[in-house]
């Protein structure tokens, strides 16, 4: 314990708590509406074609995070389109462009000269080297879910629950949900730092599927999310510092334990 | 009745696509207290005619003009198909039926006596011991419920129903009639249905939708009506009492 407490002390340490922390409020909310939705697939796919946009951006020397900014916003944008208007075979749309991004992320990858050694970090997390710019941006972004689930709680609930009957209501839900998509996409690439484009979906998913347990409303949801989010970071951040194993992986297996002690617990209690 | 107009519907032609037309050059008008039962075949056009009265589908051709000039200032009251509904999405029974009062604020914030309200209707209904739990606890009969309070919460000045009388066991069923015609006295109802055996005793008059709209100014479907306007159903007349009409599909 005593050694975890001056670990703090550590620049290095202290940021990526406090990235857990971001992580997990931004992973909690934006999570929460894509497990209500249904539309874990989809941001699936949106994360992995990110990786497009890591490699390109590798490749002429720009941030990996703007290029994996700019690819997951136009594919969330995409995605969106392509539901509202129906005419695609959505989740066969969604495997291409999964594939497509990953794809175009290895070619870039293997055409720039030299070797990539945050590459991992990327596929898997590395919650570690999280630098004080990315902690701004993570905050930024904070912020704003914090404001917009804030300000339009209702409007998002209803648009995610009946997109239609909200639409006769006198809202443009078509722009709310491509504005929504936008958020999301940012959300995603913002987790990558700390999970990883490989396991960053539990995130979003394993948490939500634990709040799930103790309740069925959309907030409620979104704070238990946030509280075991961040339990399953702390523990494994102090997991990846001590046994040297990507953060992303020890999260989501902590997560995971979580969610079967607590569905076996339940499921006892229920039955005596 | 009263015959002021509410909503004006003027050679609307409307579909998915200009080579898709589901309905074609449609003359309808829905009159303040109006109680208008909507038939028809599947894929005849019935939802689609709903779609563009609620603004969800912009008519290909046409114009429709409500009693306030613009869509958003006619308050409408709206009951989708109840299949079209995740049951498993966590929201909360009161919820749903707040949503009605959203008034197009996107910032929205409920007062107590909204919330009273809701119960208020819950109540009415049978279901504010329910009000807090989520909707996947309850049955389709109940969640048919729910929509209608969610539907009428604003004190809409029309009423749409897409099939309410799916999933609803018999017994709420003629609980249900009896409540549209008790709002029918503040509110103008049009109800899409495929029971026509019961609406012909609840409703006033009766429009058959088959690519072409057929208004009958009567809740009597007699055989030649029916006739005339190709509408694919098949007559039992039950003596001096509305006539009653079932589906031979």
């Amino acid at each position: 314990m005593q050694e975890i407490i001056s670990l703090l002390g550590f620049s290095f340490f202290s940021n990526a708590v406090i990235a857990g922390l971001l992580t997990s409020i931004i992973a909690g909310i934006a999570g929460t509406y894509i497990v209500s939705r249904k539309i874990v697939f989809i941001s699936g796919g949106i994360t992995h074609a990110s990786f497009g946009g890591i490699g390109l951006a590798y490749f002429l020397g720009l941030n990996p995070f703007f290029g994996a900014a700019v690819f997951a916003v136009l594919s969330a944008l995409g995605i969106e389109w392509s539901t509202q208007k129906a005419q695609v075979r959505e989740d066969s749309a969604i495997a291409i462009l999964w594939s497509l991004g990953m794809a175009i992320g290895i070619i870039f990858v293997f055409l720039t000269p030299g070797y990539a050694p945050n590459l991992m970090s990327f596929l898997f997390g590395n919650i570690l080297t999280v630098t004080t710019t990315d902690i701004i941006t993570m905050l930024a972004l904070t912020v704003l879910l914090i404001a917009g689930i804030t300000l339009f709680y209702r409007l998002i609930l209803y648009i995610a629950f009946d997109q239609e009957y909200t639409k006769t209501l006198g809202f443009n839900t078509t722009i709310v949900r491509y504005i929504i998509s936008i958020i999301i996409a940012l959300s995603i690439v913002m987790s990558i730092r700390v999970a990883g484009i490989i396991l960053l979906l539990s995130l979003f998913t394993i948490p939500q599927a634990i709040a799930n347990i103790f309740t069925h409303d959309f907030k409620k949801m979104i704070f238990i999310s946030i509280a075991f989010s961040f339990l399953g970071v702390l523990t494994g951040l102090i997991g990846s510092y001590y046994f040297n194993l990507p953060s992303g992986a020890i999260i989501i297996f902590t997560l995971i334990i979580f969610w079967s002690i607590l569905k076996v617990t339940i499921k006892l209690f229920r039955t005596h | 009745m009263d015959r002021t107009p509410i909503i004006n519907i003027k050679n609307v032609s409307a579909g998915y696509s200009p080579d898709k037309i589901i309905l074609k050059n449609i003359n309808f008008t829905v009159y303040k207290n109006d109680f208008i039962g909507i038939i028809g075949p599947n894929g005849g056009g019935k939802s689609t005619l709903l779609k563009v009265i609620l603004g969800l589908l912009k008519p290909l051709n046409g114009e429709i003009s409500y009693k306030e000039k613009s869509y958003n200032k006619v308050n409408i009251g709206y009951l989708p198909q109840i299949n079209t509904i995740d049951k498993d999405f966590p929201i909360k029974v009161i919820d749903v039926v707040l949503s009605g009062l959203m008034n197009g604020n996107p910032f929205k914030r409920f007062s107590r006596p909204e919330k009273q309200k809701a119960i208020d209707l819950l109540s009415k209904m049978g279901l504010e011991k329910y009000q807090n739990n989520p909707i996947s606890k309850l049955s389709g009969g109940q969640m048919q419920r729910v929509y209608l309070c969610r539907a009428i919460i604003n004190n809409p000045e029309l009423l749409i129903l897409d099939e309410p009388n799916t999933y609803v066991d018999k017994n709420f069923e003629k609980e249900l009639y009896q409540h549209l015609i008790e709002l029918n006295q503040k509110m103008a109802i049009l109800l899409v249905t495929h029971d026509i055996g019961t609406i012909s005793s609840v409703v006033k008059t009766i429009a058959c939708v088959n690519e072409k709209l057929h208004y009958h100014n009567s809740n009597i479907i007699s055989e030649e009506v029916l006739k005339t306007y190709n509408c694919p159903f098949e007559l039992i007349t039950h003596g001096h009492i509305p006539h009653r009409v079932l589906d031979n599909h």
